[in-house]
């Protein structure tokens, strides 16, 4: 066994474990931690096959950016931090055949399928053609992906803003804030002391 | 280098080793010099000595004193802390900042790996410190680490904005994200016949790029005045709070490493890496090593210089600085060096 394939299995089993322990956590927190690990071990993953942009990108996106969000998420909502997951087993016997039905097709697929196998080349520049696909043959998808994620940032700054501006904008049908929240959302850093003083009550 | 250690080491695996330990070995250096120099430079700055006894000339062994007395104290885990997490938490901060000088050149000689994706990998592979503050403020079930670790986290994620795209803007110029590459660039005097053609001289926006750059990477060490993380008038000592001994210093020695980190890669990025000044004169590989770590001292002088010189900005200051002023400057600074490239 060579260097890679010790690594491959290495990594196997902490996806695999560090993914049951997200599972079966009883602590929220606990889970989204594992859940780092799940995500970092698949980084690695896309390392073993010299997929370095894909992997970097998994860190930065997954792990810097939404599981960040998730333990903001889960730290900062009302009590969710202390508050303990119980986890218990609902619907046993169609949630069992629903999964050995998805297990099956996939094992179905995984025995037919033709691998293509390619041999792996040392240190390949992934890069630039990368950067070259994405501009010439994928450029209506990247620019409809840019398009879609400015529509998902003006809307978040359009939720996070909306709470702050009443009395600019007098709304007769819906004077109050629907969802009931004293605070109202907030941009981040706009007021973090009232939420850290929020925090330091429910802690 | 690599054929270097293999000439008079045995095996494979051990060459492997000791080459993916040399970062190591000048972090931990360069850890206590620089705590010593941070006494110092805070001493003089204040108008007073700093560390003089210990180890004789100037107190230079205070920083090893230090070290000792906290190998030999007690780890603590608080009583109510998730163990498990306040342990490990350290260990992958150390960890997330280390890995990142993989992708750093020290030398002409010397890189942990010629990875083409190098400064992007750096950034995102640092990503992991802010998740392992969190786990450290979290798991120490205490109001000041958790506070301390959320402040953190927020800083981290905001100022990784600008310093994105300041390096953005850096790679528009080189078109190469390996860092060796962006330095050998850098190799010769090509300004106006006598300056060095390193990229702070390519054109003034550079210059910008550098300040900006500069200020987001203060804020991503967590230096004064964006060192709120640890604010000890307000939080304690935010989410080390309740570390001590060696965890603790692994904490310190993670903080001093990432200083490093950010002033290499900007000293790699701005200043030629490790190119020397003169030309050809003092040029080559040990040389390089020399002052690659020379420019990254510089940097880190100036972070220190600044921690006695600036008051700490309040956080909502922070955010503002970063969301209303580096981020657009940042974003209008990329668009100004993109056009310079294209017209010049």
């Amino acid at each position: 066994m060579d260097l890679s394939a010790v690594a491959f299995y290495v990594f196997s089993i902490l996806i695999i474990g560090s993914a049951a322990i997200m599972v079966f956590a009883k602590n929220i927190v606990h889970s989204a931690f594992a859940l780092m690990f799940t995500l970092a071990g698949v980084a690695a993953f896309y390392a073993l096959l010299y997929a370095g942009f894909v992997a970097v990108t998994q860190l930065l996106v997954y792990v810097g950016g939404i599981l960040v969000l998730i333990l903001f998420g889960v730290m900062l909502t009302t009590r969710g931090y202390f508050e303990k997951v119980r986890t218990r087993t609902v619907a046993l016997l169609p949630s069992s055949i629903f999964v050995a039905i998805i297990g099956a097709l996939l094992i179905a697929v995984f025995v037919t399928t033709e691998w293509s196998k390619m041999p792996l080349e040392d240190g390949q520049v992934t890069m630039t053609g990368l950067g070259e696909l994405l501009l010439t043959d994928f450029m209506l998808p990247f620019q409809v992906t840019g398009v879609l994620l400015l529509l998902a940032i003006i809307g978040a700054v359009l939720m996070a803003s909306r709470a702050r501006y009443p009395q600019q904008r007098p709304h007769p049908d819906n004077p109050g804030h629907p969802e009931g929240d004293p605070k109202g959302p907030q941009e981040p850093g706009q007021d973090p002391q009232q939420s850290a003083d929020g925090d330091k009550g429910s802690g | 280098m690599q054929q270097f250690l293999e000439s008079f080491l045995p095996a494979g695996p051990v060459v492997v080793f000791v080459f993916s330990i040399i970062p190591l070995m000048i972090i931990l250096i360069y850890a206590l010099f620089a705590i010593w120099l941070e006494r110092k430079v805070a001493g003089h700055i204040q108008d007073r000595l700093g560390p003089m006894q210990t180890g004789g000339w100037h107190g230079w062994a205070q920083t090893l004193a230090d070290l000792l007395k906290m190998i030999q104290k007690e780890d603590i885990v608080p009583a109510k802390a998730d163990r498990f997490l306040f342990k490990m938490a350290p260990f992958i901060a150390f960890a997330a900042s280390y890995a990142a000088f993989v992708a750093i050149p020290f030398s002409s000689g010397y890189i942990g790996s010629m990875i083409d994706i190098g400064v992007f990998y750096i950034v995102a592979i640092t990503s992991l410190l802010s998740v392992s503050i969190i786990m450290a403020g979290w798991a120490s079930n205490n109001k000041w680490s958790l506070l301390g670790a959320m402040r953190t986290a927020a800083q981290t994620v905001s100022y990784e904005v600008p310093t994105v795209v300041t390096i953005l803007s850096v790679i528009i110029v080189t078109g190469t994200l390996n860092l060796m590459e962006v330095t050998e660039m850098q190799t010769g005097n090509a300004f106006l016949g006598f300056l060095p053609s390193w990229l702070i001289f390519h054109s003034p926006f550079m210059v910008i790029a550098f300040v900006l750059f500069f200020i987001a990477s203060l804020a991503e060490a967590h230096r004064v005045p964006f060192d709120l993380p640890e604010s000890e008038s307000e939080l304690v000592g935010g989410y080390q709070t309740e570390y001590s001994g060696m965890r603790w210093g692994l904490f310190m020695l993670t903080e001093y490493a990432d200083m490093l980190l950010l002033s290499l890669v900007g000293a790699t990025l701005f200043f030629g890496g490790w190119n020397s000044p003169f030309g050809s004169f003092m040029d080559g590989p040990v040389w390089g090593a020399f002052w690659m770590l020379f420019k990254g001292m510089v940097l880190v002088f100036v972070m220190m210089w600044l921690r006695w010189t600036l008051p700490r900005l309040r956080v909502d200051q922070l955010m503002n600085l970063c969301w209303k002023y580096l981020i657009p400057l940042s974003f209008v600074n990329l668009v100004l060096i993109a056009l310079w490239e294209m017209i010049f």
